[in-house]
């Protein structure tokens, strides 16, 4: 894996313990700038935990983690948005009593700038359904709308990087496809993507990079396209014996 | 009906003061899960600031109480509660309880216990006549500032950011965190509120009664505890009309109550009280979210 000086996200030897659990062993991976990477693997792989560790949500026990070039070393969970990195957590986590607005709002909590109103504007492009209700109480909104208003809300923090825990979970297919069509219309934007799925069928069809996980390790990584791709990750999926695990582009 | 009319007057002026100390306790409850009994030595160390600084003048003694209350709030979430953020509720809602005792007999050794007399706001102790019903002034002027505090505090939350800031904590701090919240900021701030409102409900308790002693906040913040769980713990309108009602509630009962029972209005309250919590245990405004996710 080369180390270029692109990437938006950079995560060395990353190992994460629950007490003697091990959730997620010596993971290294990077992120490019403007880059879609989808981490795939079954319930409890560690995906969450990678990405809790990332966001500063979750401890870790040793390894290296740096967003945009800098080291989240002791850095407090509210500085991580700061570096460049938004997260748009499992289960959507957007405020039930808050208005749509002021969830978008909140979004901008690092910003001082004079430019929230017209990033607002462009969200509510994006998203006109969000524009419709944004007096209403967010915890109205279907599962779908809820999902577009934390992918919003992750955005108007202009972030570098947007990291998605499991966006297709508990979606309807139409509201699915429809999250998905905005994280390639988000990603032309420039912002990278790191999204971790159950849902495989939906990762590969819009990710650059593939890193299949399963009991805390990345099996492989590589692009969607490729066969042998497809073929270790049902081998990671289904327990099918698999050759050469540690395959790498 | 006149004496209808002054009672009633006297019981919103009541339920006022425990709305806003509901209030603070709400507001603190929001943003850390602590039910903080200290809020009634704010109350009290105010009102001590009062009776320093009353003979000097009555604005320098206003500003004194402020200040006193919310550099007491600042200090006690500084030094004892931001050590335990994150603990269970249980372990803040002791501390909480060791912090206040600490406070109340460290008062005690330095000014004794008995209580002091302080002629507070002395203009406001004479009657007007509004539409031929005699008022005390001091109940109309208690009136207005707590709905001016109630309205401010609302006007802060609703329209401020670190206001939108708040709420978002009080639902999710976790959450609120991750877009870039920064704890320190908002809990400092919910203390420093939670101290102005106690120095406001100081200044109308000592004006009204006359007196400054080293429990004067003890039996407010009970009560208007109970006001905030009726409402609801974690909501803040709620907190805020809990408390309004206990208030009136218990002056009402004053009112109202054959004389012989007058000795136990609070039981009848607490009566109440718990009638309402057997029909809506979460209180009759209950929060969305009284747990951390993520």
């Amino acid at each position: 894996m080369s180390l270029d000086s692109e990437a938006v996200l950079r995560v060395e030897d990353l190992t994460i313990r629950y007490d003697a659990v091990t959730a997620v062993e010596e993971a290294t991976f990077e992120v490019g700038a403007g880059e879609i990477v989808a981490i795939i693997g079954p319930n409890g792989a560690g995906k969450r935990s990678l990405l809790s560790a990332i966001a500063a949500i979750a401890p870790r026990a040793r390894g290296r983690i740096e967003i945009c070039g800098r080291s989240t070393d002791g850095v407090p969970r509210s500085e991580i948005v700061r570096l460049g990195a938004a997260l748009v957590p499992e289960g959507r986590q957007i405020f039930t009593s808050l208005s749509v607005l002021e969830n978008l709002k909140l979004g901008a909590t690092i910003r001082r700038d004079g430019e929230i109103a017209s990033d607002l504007d462009a969200v509510f492009a994006e998203f006109p359904i969000l524009a419709e209700r944004r007096r209403q109480m967010a915890g109205l909104l279907s599962g779908g709308e809820q999902q577009m208003l934390a992918i919003g809300r992750g955005l108007m923090s202009r972030p570098r990087l947007l990291m998605l825990d499991e966006p297709s979970l508990g979606l309807a297919p139409m509201a699915l496809a429809q999250v998905y069509e905005k994280l390639t219309a988000i990603r032309s934007r420039g912002v990278a993507i790191l999204v971790a799925e159950q849902n495989a069928a939906r990762a590969f069809a819009v990710a650059d990079r593939v890193l299949i996980m399963s009991h805390g390790r990345f099996s492989l990584s590589g692009r969607p396209d490729e066969n042998r791709t497809h073929r270790d990750f049902d081998g990671a999926y289904f327990g099918v014996a698999m050759s050469g695990a540690s395959w790498s582009r | 009906m006149r004496e209808a009319a002054q009672v009633l007057v006297d019981a919103i002026s009541v339920g006022g003061l425990y709305a806003l100390t509901a209030l603070g306790i709400g507001l603190i409850f929001g943003v850390m899960r602590l039910v903080n009994f200290a809020h009634a030595d704010l109350i009290t160390f105010a009102g001590y600031a009062i009776l320093l600084f009353f003979v000097q003048s009555t604005a320098f003694a206003i500003v004194a109480a402020a200040l006193a209350a919310i550099v007491l709030a600042l200090v006690t979430e500084r030094a004892a509660f931001r050590p335990l953020r994150g603990a269970n509720p249980e372990t803040l809602l002791v501390s909480s309880f060791a912090v206040s005792f600490f406070l109340e007999k460290t008062l005690i050794m330095v000014v004794g216990a008995r209580p002091k007399g302080v002629d507070f706001l002395p203009g406001l102790a004479r009657q007007v006549e509004i539409v031929g019903v005699r008022l005390q002034l001091l109940h109309l002027v208690t009136i207005v500032v707590s709905l001016g505090l109630l309205t401010g505090t609302t006007w802060l939350l609703r329209a401020t950011r670190l206001g939108l800031e708040m709420r978002a904590a009080a639902e999710n701090f976790r959450m609120a965190e991750a877009l870039g919240v920064r704890a320190n900021r908002v809990i400092a701030a919910a203390f420093a509120i939670s101290g102005l409102l106690a120095a406001a409900v100081a200044c109308m308790i000592v004006a009204q009664t006359g007196l400054v002693q080293p429990r004067m906040g003890l039996q407010l913040v009970v009560i208007a505890f109970v006001g905030t769980v009726i409402g609801g713990l974690g909501s803040l309108p709620g907190a805020a009309i809990g408390g309004f009602f206990v208030g009136v509630g218990s002056i009402l009962a004053q009112a109202l109550l054959p004389e012989a029972l007058r000795p136990f209005r609070e039981a009848f309250v607490f009566i109440a009280v718990a009638l309402v919590l057997i029909v809506r245990p979460l209180g009759l405004f209950p929060s969305r979210s009284l747990r951390q996710r993520i």
